[in-house]
This record gives structure tokens, sequence and C-alpha cells, in this order.
């Protein structure tokens, strides 16, 4: 078939293992995952697949690649799984820099397909299996790895330390305090409504948006706290990774971390797969079938302090937004219809994206792809033209996006595109439109 | 020969078709308890919930999309399994062995859903061939398992027809519906057995768990 070529890109934590490694070794890890860590799921869903390819208008890669059948859902699994079977394990270094190309960086295991195969088979697990093989044998993108090996450390993803933390926290009080007299940001309170999290790209280098919640919280009179201890930071890149060690490590000190501090609920900032780790994959691998502590996302809470008129909106927003609806909140917890809501709240002219709600597609960043960094980011963004296209279809100026992948991801395809539109977290937008009482302004 | 076909032949592959199924369903239902989420995650409400979008032509957005493929996998299915239980010369032959009878379809609709099958085979065939995303997955075992479901309805409909010689296409249309009958449960075209299940835990699993829709 004449297919273009895919083209070479050289990223350390695949080549450099790869010269280290030999069939042998990677035949004994394959059969020890397959063996140990996969039953039911893996072999009916490899055994009922009937090769129908139905799944691949699902995925936006295939879509964007130009109907390229290497991007279809099975399309990567017979590329990766299906070869690694038929040889037994006994595929090459080479093969295996293959897989991880397909499975961390050509498929955001955003779940889509699963909604378009009639047997329901969940290819974003498959390429998870994939992934996990491609961690045991050291085989994952050098950037992605290195928020792994920061979590590993640090217990966050960006190497924050603990008094970069604090500094961070207390200066954001202080602006927030320039806002809203009453802006707190309690540390360590013990028994707090809500216990906040976010992730480690907020203090490193999105602060203002701590600043944000802080005044959000003090409008709203919410009674809530964030740790000065590891657990604060709610992402896990290690589930994408493939180190589910790690994974449940990070989950775990993120529960705990509100549990000592007796919260009744935590509540996260607006982040997909963060959520994601929190709400089920990481409750998952502890073993949890529900968390231990009530977890709900920022979506959420937003939706119960508009519902509830604790925040009031002043003038609505009237620049004409869209919105990206996160897969990891909308197809992973039905949270589409609050996250439209909450939007028609507080914008006056909101345009719906065609196809919406759990169809939504992707935003190509999701699933630790973005972390995968500058190596990939020409082949992510060329993956998902369609997202361009329903954008650009809306006529929206503004793009409400309240993930952090997402929000980093659509960027890259604005840009690429040349879309012209700005993307925005929700409480971007909630700040400039609520009603703040005249006693709590500066 | 056709003693031997007719009877034992036919006994022997009903018997590794139903042993076969049971040993598939029982591997699953062990396996399943290795799969620590899948017990925990299953609910009968969301199960049901997304077998019913997967059952009824069109209810699922994919299915709207390829209304093609959805045509012809409804009618192919169901003259694929309705056709070999109602056809007046399988009943017979069952009320012959066993005195048990049940109800007959017409030679007229016997004869046009056994050309309903025919057709959808050539019609996944070309799809196969001519889809470069379905000719990317195809293993030559697509083929086969294709032709193992196909050879009991041409060649039953030939033997009908009295193409040719009518006791040789009738041995060789029992000798393809006793061997589609063994590779069921130890092929792919186990989905058949499979489809509830993988259904019902994506719809548990969306709808329990995840809370969204899985259609
Ligand atoms: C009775 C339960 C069964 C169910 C619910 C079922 C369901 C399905 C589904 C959902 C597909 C997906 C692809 C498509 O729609 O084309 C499919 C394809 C197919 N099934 Fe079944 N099936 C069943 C039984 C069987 C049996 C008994 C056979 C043959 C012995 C069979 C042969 C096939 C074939 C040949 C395909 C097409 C594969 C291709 O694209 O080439 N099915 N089936
Ligand atoms: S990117 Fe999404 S739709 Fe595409 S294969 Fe991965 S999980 Fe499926
Ligand atoms: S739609 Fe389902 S059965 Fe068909 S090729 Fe894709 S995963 Fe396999």
């Amino acid at each position: 078939m004449g297919l273009p070529a895919i083209p070479i890109v050289s990223d350390l934590g695949l080549d450099e293992t790869a010269k280290a490694l030999n069939t042998e070794q990677i035949a004994t890890v394959v059969n020890r995952i397959l063996d140990q860590e996969t039953a039911a799921r893996f072999k009916v869903y490899l055994n009922t697949c009937v090769h129908c390819g139905l799944c691949s208008d699902a995925c936006h890669w295939f879509l964007s690649n130009d109907r390229d059948p290497r991007f279809s859902p099975v399309g990567k699994v017979k590329q990766t799984l299906w070869e690694i079977i038929r040889k037994k394990g006994h595929v090459s270094p080479e093969f295996m820099k293959d897989c991880s190309r397909i499975a961390h960086t050509e498929c955001n295991v955003c779940r889509r397909c699963s909604m378009y195969c009639p047997f329901g088979i969940d290819i974003a697990y498959l390429l998870l299996v994939v992934r996990r093989i491609c961690h045991e044998l050291g085989m994952v993108p050098q950037f992605l790895q290195d928020t792994v090996n920061s979590h590993s450390v640090t217990m966050n993803q960006m190497w924050v330390k603990q008094d970069e933390w604090i500094d961070t926290l207390q200066w954001q009080e202080e602006e927030a305090k320039g806002e809203i007299k009453t802006s707190r940001i309690p540390l360590d309170k013990e028994g707090a409504d809500v216990f906040y999290s976010v992730i480690a790209p907020e203090p490193k280098i999105l602060a203002q948006l701590i600043g944000n919640i802080a005044q959000i919280m003090a409008v709203a009179k919410v009674d809530w706290t964030m740790p000065s201890l590891d657990g604060w930071d709610n992402s896990n890149m290690a589930m994408y990774s493939g180190d589910f060690e790690i994974m449940g490590r990070v989950e775990r000190a993120h529960y705990e971390s509100a549990l000592k501090l007796k919260s009744r609920r935590i509540v996260m900032g607006e982040c997909g797969h963060a959520f994601r780790g929190a709400a089920y994959d990481g409750p998952k691998w502890l073993g949890w079938r529900e968390p231990p502590i009530p977890l709900i996302h920022a979506v959420d809470f937003y939706h119960e302090l508009l519902t509830t008129g604790r925040i009031k909106i002043a003038k609505k927003f009237e620049t004409p937004v869209t919105v990206q609806e996160p897969c990891n909140i909308v197809r992973g917890r039905g949270l589409g219809q609050k996250l439209r809501e909450i939007i028609s709240m507080v914008c006056e002219d909101f345009r719906l994206p065609e196809p919406g709600l759990e169809h939504n597609y992707c935003c190509g960043a999701g699933g630790g792809t973005i972390n995968c960094g500058p190596p990939w980011k020409t082949s992510r963004v060329k993956g998902n033209r369609v997202k361009a296209e329903q954008l650009a279809a809306t006529k929206a100026h503004i793009i409400i996006t309240p993930c952090h992948n997402c929000h980093s991801g659509i960027e890259d395809i604005i840009s690429g595109y040349k879309l012209g539109m700005h993307v925005k977290f929700f409480s971007e937008i909630l700040m400039e439109v609520m009603e703040v009482p005249d006693e709590l302004k500066c | 020969m056709y003693q031997f076909v007719s009877g034992p032949l036919v006994w022997i592959a009903f018997a590794v078709f139903v042993g076969g199924m049971v040993y598939q369903f029982v591997t699953m239902l062990r396996l399943a308890q290795k799969d620590k989420v899948i017990y925990p995650y299953m609910s009968l409400k969301y199960s049901l919930r997304s077998l019913f979008h997967w059952i009824i032509p069109f209810a699922s957005r994919n299915m709207r999309a390829r209304y093609e493929v959805t045509i012809v996998t409804f009618i192919f299915h169901i003259c694929l399994v309705l056709l070999p239980i109602f056809l007046l010369a399988h009943v017979a032959m069952f009320a012959f062995a066993w005195g048990a009878k049940w109800c007959v379809m017409s030679a007229g609709a016997a004869n046009y859903m056994t050309l309903a099958v025919i057709l959808a085979c050539v019609f996944f065939l070309l799809r196969r061939v001519m889809l470069p995303e379905v000719q990317f997955v195809t293993y030559v075992s697509d083929y086969v398992l294709l032709a193992i479901a196909f050879a009991p309805f041409v060649t039953g409909f030939a033997a009908n027809r009295q193409w040719f010689d009518y006791e040789t296409t009738i041995i060789i249309h029992m000798i393809c519906g006793s061997l589609m009958l063994i590779v069921i449960p130890f092929t792919r075209l186990s989905h058949m057995l499979f489809f509830p299940f993988t259904r019902a835990y994506m719809g548990s699993e969306f709808g329990a768990v995840r809370n969204a829709r899985d259609w």
C-alpha cells in the first residue's frame, strides 16, 4: 500500500533504551505482564474483535491523517499487540520503539473508540497494556518519563519543592487579597468542607489560577483548605507511562493528605487527566470501587456554586464562546451537561461544538501524549485536524476548556491551524463576570 | 457416508459447539475474577441499557453513520441464526431423531433468507478488500472465517436448487454446517458468545462508574 512514511522522531527515551534491549528480555517481560496482569478483559477483547474496522471513524488520529489505516484504533492494536502475541513476545527492540510511538504518542486513550465498536471493546485499555509493557522495558518517551521521575521523587509532576509550593501559595494569597479583602488560602486546616487540589503546572507556571480560586472561594464563602505537604498535586503522569506502582502511590498520597486533614470532600481544579487518575484509574488499581472520600471536579463544584446562588453573575460574558469538552470528565464522568449549563449561566453567546458531549473529539493532548514533549508535537498537531475544523466551524472567539491538558493541546491546535481563537479556563471567565459584594472589594 | 455425516458428525458438531461454548464461558467467568474490576463494576441496569442500544438497528451513533453495514449485518445475523433453526428440512431431521418439533418457515422465506446471507457475505468480502482500514487489519483467517460462515448457506442453496448431484451436495452441506458449529467457540466467531458480555461490561463501566452513555 502506498502509505506515506511515518516521520522518524528521535527521542532518547526510546532510542537509548532500544540499544540496551534484546529480544529475549522483551519476551520475558511481555509474557510476565500478559500472564500476571491481564485476564478476562484482555483475552475476551482480543478473541472477540472481528477485525471489522468499525471503530476507525471514532479516532481523530485516523480522521485527521486522511483515513490512514495505521492510525485507526484497531490498526494500532494490530501493529502492537497482535504482532506481540503472534510472536509470543519475541519482537525486536526496534519493534518495541514503534509500540511506544503508537501507544504513548499516537493514542490519547480517550476511549471514543469504545463507543463506536459494536462490541464495546476497550481499545484504550489494550493500548494501556502496551504502555505497561513499554514501561517495564524502560521504553518511555523521555519527557514523559521525566514527569514520572518527578512524581516518584517529589510526589508532584514538575519538581516543585515544598518551600516553593508554600511560597507560591502565600504569594497568590497576597495577590488575591489585593482584589478581594477576605481572600485566604488556609493551609492544613482540619475539618474543612473542601480540600482543594491542583496539578503541579499551577504553582509552577500558572500561579494566577490559584489566586483566582482564592478569590472565588472568598466570594462564595467556602470553608476550604490546601495541604502544605505532599499530596497537593492531583496530576498523575505515571498512569499514562504505564508505571502503575507510582500511579498508585501518587493517588494514595492525594487521598491520605485529604483524610489527614479530615476534609469532607476533595474538589479538584480544572484538569481532566488528574480527575481520571483520582476518580477511576487510580482507585481501580488500588482495588477501591469508590474513592475513600468524595471527589468532585471543578465543573461540578462551579455548578453547585452557581445553582445555589453562592456565586452570582453581575453581567454575562459577551464574546462568543465554545467549549472543549474534556474526554476524562465528559466521556469519563458524564459532566457534559453540567459543563454546558454553567457556560450558559455565565455566557451570552455559547456556540455548541458538533459532535458534542460524549462524542466530542479529544483535544489530542490527553493521555499523556502532550507530556511526550516537543519531539512529538508536530505529529500530535497533525493528528488532530478534525479538532481544528470542529472549533473553526463554531466561529466562536474563545474556547472554554476546563482541563489543563486540553488547554495546552487546544493552544497548539489554534497556532498550528491559525484559528485565531483563544483558550480560557472556566474560572477565568467566572472571575470576569461574578458579582463581588461591595464590602469585599478593596 | 451420508449415514455418518447426517448422524454422528452432526452430533459431534453439536457436542463440540455446546461443550466449547460452555468451556469458553466458564473460562471467561474464572478470568473475570482475576480482573479485579469486573464484578464490582457490573450493573444489570446499565448492561441492559447498553445492550438495548446495540441490538436495535440505528440506536447508536455509529450504526447510523455506517448505515450500510448496519442494514447488512442485521439482515445477515438474523437470517444466519434463524434459518438453520426453522428450516423445514432441519426441523424434520430433528423430529425424526428426537420426535421434537417446532414451527417451520415457508420455503419461499427460506429461499430469500439464504440469498440474503450469501449476498451479505459478498458484501463483507468486498468491504474487507476495498476499505483500507479493514484491509489493513485483515489476516488470512478473516477470509477463512468468512468462508466458513458462507459455506453452509451456498451449499444448502445449491442442494435445494439441485444444481449438482443432490446427495453429494447435501453431504458437503452437512460437513460445512458441522465445521461452522465446531469452529465457532474456538475462533473469533465466538463473538456470538462474547457479544452480550463485552457490551454489558462496557455499558456498566460507562453507566455505573463513569456516568456516561456508550452509544
Ligand atoms: C448470535 C449472536 C451474534 C451476534 C450478537 C453477532 C454480532 C456481530 C457483530 C456486532 C459484528 C460486527 C461487525 C458487523 O456488524 O459487521 C459481527 C460480525 C460478523 N459476524 Fe456475528 N454475531 C453473532 C453470531 C454470529 C455467527 C453465529 C456467525 C457465523 C458463524 C457470525 C459471523 C459474523 C461475520 C462473518 C461477521 C463479519 C465480519 C467481517 O466484517 O468480515 N456472527 N457479528
Ligand atoms: S486516540 Fe482515542 S479514539 Fe483513537 S485509538 Fe486512542 S482511545 Fe481510541
Ligand atoms: S470495531 Fe471493535 S470489533 Fe471491529 S475492528 Fe474495531 S475493535 Fe475490532
